[in-house]
């Protein structure tokens, strides 16, 4: 933010041998990242590799133990927090408001009174397909219509950079295709660089313009590669585009390979197949709760 | 409506069980009034049992409008600042170690015979359920929800203010419940240590002069006066609280 003045192709986001561990437990060993402007980039692997920690590193509600997360040029945890707009799993709307006002709280935050905040955010449930949901409270919403809220929240934060940990990993299948599309078209309307967390292959490339791949614990990225599918995206046309496929195999491949592959130097006796990597309490924060469904299969 | 049927005949059931026992020969007119002898005396002794009532309602409204003050006060200034809650809450607990019967002749001797230490002793064991509990309700906010606030900026007063009041509001009204139930027994042990006016000091009074049937009706009006203020607890959440209501026996 301080920085716009710069050179205008600064990089919105970058990880440097980011390293994280708690206690005995490396979650994550040395990631690099880079993000460009506007760009979407989706981080996929298997429950407990420290998805969600990657995230709360990024938006400075953790602390690296190693290395350095960059956005916009800061470092520093605070201006992290105030560069990047953060999506939970849950939406983590509050039941005693509207929608309209759980939507306006990013704005409150700010300082803006709750009238002009409620205000300056009706326009977004207009554009984005919530219209008259506005006076809803969240116990009266679908699972995707408050996954919509909360990514409504997250927007009006006005933050350069999201970053989205598993935004429908709670949603049954079809609604879950129909929020992909959404957020692709809403990403169209409102471009932001973006950092999104997944266990879904098929998701992550559907809406992301490079995937990242990581391993399991202690994650790493072992894959990256860009998906060069044209924009706008429609996912019904994309399902049946062989390069989607070819991409989905790739990612695929790259997860097993990562899997398989011996996880640290030393020995096997200590350290568990790696492929069920679901026991994740010591590598997610508590109650995230994104250990609970394996990596995706082929389709 | 079922419920109400339900409460009404389990109700009726003890009425007529008492009337059955305090009709029993064996049974002695001044150890047992019947229901019949109660109704009786609520009739003829209205005017008495009204003012005395009015004196004790006053002293168990006032003392559950210091407690929650008080209570709210403590809770939100404990919940900011850890070391006070540290240091304070093992006090906290002390104060309701304390036999309420003890320590009410001595706030009387403190305090004058007056509205002070009913005032005072009501306070003091309705402070307890509103703190603790409205304590446990700002504590009760997810980690998650808390990690959302922080990274969209807010600021602690802001968090308190928009998450963790709006959460606690249900456990500070079961705080509220209990509270407004034991208001009315420690009315009573304040008038027993020592007043002139007041339904407790009429029912001891009353079981002094061997006045039976009297005794059970300011019992009677005891009962319905924590009942009403229960239900006037249960009335103002389900106002303030629409977005938790849950199927639960007012």
């Amino acid at each position: 933010m301080q920085t716009e003045a710069e050179a205008p192709p600064q990089e919105p986001l970058s990880l440097e041998n980011v390293t994280r561990r708690y206690r005995k437990v490396m979650a994550l060993a040395g990631i690099e990242l880079a993000l460009r402007p506007h760009e979407v980039v989706a981080v996929v692997g298997p429950s407990g590799c420290g998805k969600s920690t990657l995230l709360e590193l990024v938006a400075g509600l953790q602390e690296p133990d190693q290395g350095v997360v960059r956005v916009l040029g800061a470092a520093h945890p605070a201006a992290l927090r105030a560069a990047c707009g953060y999506m939970p799993q849950r939406d983590l709307l509050l039941p005693w408001r509207d929608a309209l006002s759980n939507a306006a709280l990013a704005l409150e935050c700010q300082g803006v009174p709750r009238t002009e905040a409620r205000r300056r955010a009706a326009p977004l449930f207009e554009r984005f397909g919530l219209a008259d949901f506005e006076h809803s409270r969240p116990a009266a919403l679908s699972g995707g219509m408050r996954q919509r809220v909360a990514f409504l929240r997250t927007l009006l934060g006005g933050r350069p950079v999201l970053l989205l940990d598993e935004p429908f990993g709670a949603l049954d299948s079809i609604t879950r295709a129909g929020m992909q599309q959404w957020l692709a078209d809403a990403l169209v309307e409102e471009p932001r660089t973006v950092l999104l967390v997944t266990h879904d292959v098929e998701e992550a490339i559907f809406l992301a313009d490079r995937v990242a791949v990581l391993s399991p614990r202690p994650g790493r990225v072992i894959a990256e590669f860009d998906v060069d599918l044209a924009r706008p995206r429609s996912r019904r046309a994309i399902v049946a585009d062989p390069a989607f496929g070819g991409l989905v195999r790739r990612a695929l491949d790259a997860l097993e390979t990562g899997a398989l592959e011996p996880r640290s130097p030393g020995g096997r006796p200590d350290s568990e197949p790696a492929r069920a990597g679901t026991g994740s309490q010591d590598s997610e924060p508590a109650g995230t709760g994104t250990g609970s469904s394996p990596v995706e299969g082929s389709p | 409506m079922r419920r109400v049927l339900l409460a009404a005949a389990l109700l009726g059931l003890f009425v007529l069980a008492w009337q059955g026992v305090a009709s029993l020969h064996s049974v002695d007119d001044l150890t047992l009034a019947s229901p019949v002898e109660t109704f009786d005396a609520l009739r003829t002794d209205w005017s008495l049992l009204w003012d005395n009532a009015w004196v004790t309602l006053v002293e168990v409204l006032l003392g559950l409008a210091v407690s929650l003050a008080a209570g709210v006060v403590f809770a939100v200034a404990m919940h900011l600042f850890r070391p006070l809650r540290d240091a304070a809450y093992p006090l906290l607990v002390a104060s309701q170690a304390i036999p309420i019967v003890v320590l009410a002749p001595i706030f009387v001797l403190a305090f004058d015979y007056g509205m002070g230490p009913k005032l005072a002793i009501v306070a003091l064991i309705c402070f307890f359920p509103i703190t603790v509990n409205l304590l446990d309700g700002l504590r009760s906010v997810e980690p998650e929800l808390l990690k959302l606030m922080r990274s969209l900026g807010a600021s602690r007063l802001r968090t308190l203010r928009s998450v963790e009041l709006p959460a606690a509001l249900p456990f500070l009204f079961s705080g509220l419940k209990v509270a407004a139930t034991v208001s009315v027994i420690g009315a009573v042990f304040g008038e027993w240590a020592g007043a002139d006016k007041g339904l407790g000091r009429l029912v001891l009074l009353g079981n002094n002069q061997l006045q039976t049937p009297r005794v059970y009706a300011g019992i009677v009006l005891l009962t319905l006066m924590a009942v009403a203020l229960f239900a006037l607890v249960v009335l103002a959440e389900r106002v303030a609280c629409p977005w938790n209501r849950k199927e639960m026996p007012a």
